[in-house]
């Protein structure tokens, strides 16, 4: 077997993630995952897999919800990211966030990220989705310790706030 | 404290206090860690399955740009195991690999990616061995002996027990029920990979961060694996991303990042890939189990002879323990008057199996309560009232000794039967539905460590400060149970104050008091009982204080809603900063500790010291569902489910914990196997992980997960913390029989095993149709050598706890 030489160039762009541009130096293999928490530090998007299969590292791209681990780094330059680092307001808790904090949305906390983000995206496109859809929209989101109950109330009551915000 | 019954926290549902940092994404997973000068490890992993190696060259990898350090079997004289009696496994294995996936070199660089390249650099020539695949196997051949240690060729434990003449008892019986199941092994799945990192400070000292469950049984094991002192080492637990139980042993990875550490001054980290998650496993055994119970009429058992076979796996891990636990706990939820099991753990060239949820007890349980199902058919009583007659009693011995204090089993029942409708579900919805009910019981805390010792099991500190600050340390560990929520909702109680006033310090052997860890459930019961009197210690140094001040006697004073105040003039107090400040004034610096130590088991025997718990935890559960006769399919529309909390410390957890557990308990009952497949004979042969990714190892996603609806049966028990008992545990043992039983109520056929596929319903359903015994499970059970049992008499039956001589059998009674 022969030596596998790594002579990649990396490559330097702007990213701009939650509002905010990053400039960035990375190899041009890396994942939006890899480059998110290794290269700018926002370790709040997880991972579970790195192969498309769990959604813990679901962030939003142009406000669609998207694997980070199946996204090269290289192809979001000039898009808005968006990971659960931007949900709050300052110290103030986005509604959703605040659900599902209340209602048992999270144990362990480590799906939580990817579903926050997911189910951010559906509520922006549906301000008041019936369960079915609710179901629908995180089927992609493994979950090991909830059982998934209480995220369905989490985000309906995270909706709800949201819908009161927003009079 | 505990005969209260007006709180302010304890069973109030609330936002839990480390909710706030999970939805914010700030909560640090040990893969979350960086530090500066970091270097990462990567791991080579034996791609047989059970072979000799002849060599190991590491120059090329070496030589490789990037690369700090190899490490090989050489560097790791000093074997480990999580129990003192299965010291069996080397951090790289030096000499023979014993399952694909046994690590032996691993390579530390600059990042992932360049230690990845180097692994493939290593050269290894390997002699391979015959594989052993099955129990089957290992039992016929004790010669590729996997271990040289163990009972005798490849059997590493082997051990029975009678607790009364059980032959007897069946002989006597109206019925005797044989039948025989198999459960499947499973793996936990924490969605967190397991991550490490492992660093030395400025004065030499070793820290490993780490997703452990364990943190206090992590510290002593490394400190043996390194040959250090643990005053050295510093184990901290970060929280982990989901554990189950896998995250419970000492893994290679962390002391070979700690040697690392240790070798170049630099701060390493490991992160596993998912397939390796699924080849370190550790989880649930595959058991085949034989059960002959003998019933009267009235449908009470008599007695019951329990054999079980466990498929250990590669390496010793807490196999020990399970396979007491395959045995011990089945004469906690019903009454048995005598009781015989027989259990064998053997050696195969398979990931090793460990603890999983329920450790042990699922397998029998299934088993049991599928039978019971059976036997109720057979004997034309309704299977909820088969149960709730014959509910144990509270405050008794079990056959085996145990002591059982409160059980809310029989209100369990009644309230699934009620909620669910079962009256008029059972043997009453048309074809292709059905419901099925089971019980179970499980232990809040296991009553002895797993190494010898006589010390607490649970011990908290507590400091207070003229700021009005408390801090709680504790050594307990945060897996997502919420184990800090109920610390700092009990610190809050009892001294009156709001829970998020409450930092919790937890998991760190550098600060705080041990505490044993998160398994066996023991958490709330132990760290509990340790924090109440920690914090009552601090609530009499304040009262006294406030008292003083207010020109009271002490007793007269509370503490609640932050002051301290009279009793019967509320008016008249403090706030508890100034109470604080009164405390510090007059005791000096204020701090208190609290330590738990279970109670004495009552049973005397060898062995009796596994399955005694401070209390048992009960649950009943009724699933319904609909099967498709033409694909197999089994849909569950909902499942009703009662457990016997004792008292919720906070509702909101306690529902998350049995619902989280009834979905991991379907996923078992219908998906979820950890099975292993040949290569084809031109690639290696080797026995491999048959689907090692998330997508293939199905589980319930949110589209499979039914509607649940939960019932707390609240009855206080006094061993525990303000009464409450396990909820971590226990509501996972009855889903999977009550899955196997509603299967019979729809269809007609019985899959004595579990996971209940597709495939396995249309072959039963083959069989109805052809007018055979419309089931599916396991044939026979192999003759496996069982030691003569110890015996001892139940407590009814003159019994002291000791063993002693078996009373002359009959001839006749004796069955082969
Ligand atoms: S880490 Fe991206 S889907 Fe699992
Ligand atoms: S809260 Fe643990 S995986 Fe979802």
């Amino acid at each position: 077997m022969n030596a596998v030489v790594s002579v990649q160039r990396n490559v330097r762009m702007t990213l701009r993630v939650n509002g905010e541009d990053f400039d960035a130096l990375f190899a041009p293999y890396k994942t939006l995952l890899e480059v998110l928490r290794e290269d700018l530090d926002l370790t709040g998007t997880k991972h579970g897999c790195e192969l498309g299969e769990c959604g813990a590292c679901a962030v939003l791209l142009d406000g669609e919800p998207v694997l980070a681990c199946l996204v090269l780094a290289v192809e979001c330059e000039g898009r808005s990211i968006e990971t659960v680092e931007g949900l709050a307001r300052g110290s103030e808790l986005h509604p959703l966030q605040s659900a599902f904090a209340d209602l048992g949305g999270t144990q362990c906390g480590y799906c939580t990220p990817g579903i926050l983000m997911t189910a951010k995206a559906l509520l922006d496109r549906e301000p008041d989705p019936g369960r079915e859809r609710i179901r629908e929209a995180i089927s992609g989101n493994l979950c090991r310790c909830t059982g998934y109950q209480q995220i369905y109330e989490s985000i309906e009551e995270g909706a709800r706030r949201m819908r009161e915000q927003s009079q | 404290m505990n005969a209260r019954t007006k709180f302010s926290v304890i069973g109030k549902p609330r936002r839990r206090v480390d909710a706030r940092s999970k939805v914010t994404g700030l909560t640090r997973f040990a893969d979350d860690l960086v530090l500066p000068r970091m270097l990462h490890a990567k791991l080579l992993r034996s791609p047989h399955p059970h072979a000799r190696i002849d060599s190991i060259d590491t120059s090329r990898a070496e030589r490789h740009p990037g690369v700090h350090l190899v490490l090989t079997g050489k560097d790791f004289p000093v074997s480990f195991g999580i129990m003192p009696v299965s010291q069996d496994e080397y951090p790289l294995a030096p000499e023979r690999v014993r399952y694909v996936g046994d690590p032996l070199a691993a390579v530390i660089a600059k990042d992932e990616q360049t230690a990845a390249e180097a692994v493939e650099l290593i050269e290894v020539k390997y002699a391979p061995l015959l594989t052993i695949a099955t129990p089957e196997e290992a039992l016929a051949h004790p010669e590729a002996r996997i271990h040289e240690y163990g009972e005798n060729g490849n059997i590493h434990r082997n051990q029975a027990y009678e607790f009364g003449d059980v032959d007897e008892a069946l002989a006597e019986s109206d019925h005797v029920f044989e039948d025989l199941f198999f459960f499947q092994g499973n793996t936990h799945l924490p969605i967190e990979q397991h991550a490490s990192l492992a660093a030395v400070d400025g004065e030499g000292k070793l820290t490993l961060w780490s997703s452990t469950q364990v943190p206090h049984y992590i510290h002593r094991a490394l400190a043996r694996a390194l040959q250090m002192p643990a005053a050295h080492i510093r184990v901290i637990a970060c929280p982990n991303g989901g554990g189950f139980g896998g995250k419970c042993d000492l893994h290679n990875h962390e002391i070979v990042v700690s040697r690392a550490a240790i070798r170049l001054g630099r701060p390493v980290k490991i992160c596993l890939t998912r397939e390796e998650v699924f080849y370190m496993h550790r989880g649930r055994h595959p058991v085949l189990m034989k059960f002959r119970t003998g019933v009267n009429k009235d449908g009470k058992i008599t007695g019951m002879h329990l054999q079980t076979l466990l498929d250990g796996g590669g390496y010793g891990s807490y196999g020990p323990a399970s396979t007491f636990y395959t045995g011990v706990l089945q004469p906690v939820t019903y009454e048995l008057p005598r009781y015989k099991f027989e259990a064998c753990r053997v050696f195969t060239n398979k990931p090793a199996c460990g603890p999983k949820r329920g450790h042990g007890t699922p397998q029998p349980r299934f088993g049991q309560e599928v039978q019971l199902d059976k036997i109720a058919e057979r004997l034309r009583i309704d299977p909820a009232v088969l149960r709730l007659n014959m509910v144990a009693k509270p405050n008794s011995l079990t056959a085996n000794w145990l002591r059982i204090g409160t059980i809310g089993l029989a209100e369990c029942i009644r309230e699934v039967v009620r909620i669910s409708g079962w009256n008029e579900k059972h043997r009453k919805l048309p074809e292709g539905r059905g419901v099925g009910i089971a019980c179970s019981a499980y232990m809040s805390g296991a009553g002895l460590p797993i190494y010898w010792n006589k010390m607490p099991h649970s011990g908290v500190q507590l400091l207070l400060d003229r700021s009005g600050q408390v801090t709680v340390f504790c050594g307990a560990t945060e897996i997502g149970q919420g184990s800090d929520d109920v610390l700092a909702a009990i610190v809050a109680e009892v001294l009156g104050i709001d829970a998020y006033d409450v930092r919790c310090m937890t998991g760190d052997t550098g600060l705080t008091p041990i505490d044993l860890g998160s398994y066996s459930s023991r958490v709330t019961v132990m760290m509990g009982n340790a924090a109440i009197q920690a914090a009552e210690n601090l609530r009499e140094m304040l009262a006294e204080a406030a008292a003083e001040h207010l020109e009271v006697l002490p007793d007269r004073i509370v503490l609640a809603q932050g002051r301290a105040f009279l009793a019967d003039d509320p008016g008249r107090g403090i706030d508890f900063r100034a109470a604080v400040e009164l405390a510090e004034t007059k005791h000096g610096t204020l701090g208190s500790v609290g330590s738990y130590t279970p109670p004495r088991p009552p049973a005397r025997y060898k062995g009796g010291g596994v399955g005694p718990s401070p209390a048992y935890s009960y649950t009943a559960c009724v699933v319904e569902v609909e099967v498709d006769p033409s694909t197999g399919w089994i849909t569950v529309p909902k499942v009703w489910i009662a457990h016997d909390i004792g008292r919720s410390i906070n509702p909101v957890s306690v529902r998350g914990q049995v619902e989280g557990s009834v979905y991991m308990g379907l996923g078992e009952a219908l998906m979820e196997e950890q099975v292993f497949r040949r290569l084809p004979p031109k690639l290696s042969n080797a026995l491999v992980h048959r689907i090692p990714s998330l997508l293939e190892y199905k589980s319930l996603t949110s589209l499979d997960m039914p509607e649940v609806e939960t019932v707390l049966i609240e009855d206080p028990d006094p061993n525990c913390p303000f009464g409450a008992k396990e909820v971590g545990q226990g509501p996972l043992l009855p889903v999977m029989p009550a899955v196997a039983n509603a299967v019979w109520d729809a269809i007609g056929v019985r899959i004595d095993e579990v996971p209940i596929t597709p495939d396995k319903v249309l072959e039963a359903l083959e069989k109805k149709a052809k007018g055979e015994n419309p089931r599916v499970g396991p044939e026979h059970f192999p003759a496996v050598p069982y030691p003569e049992p110890i015996f001892v008499a139940p407590p009814w039956e003159g019994g002291d706890g000791n063993a002693q001589k078996p009373p002359r059998r009959a001839k006749e009674a004796v069955t082969s």
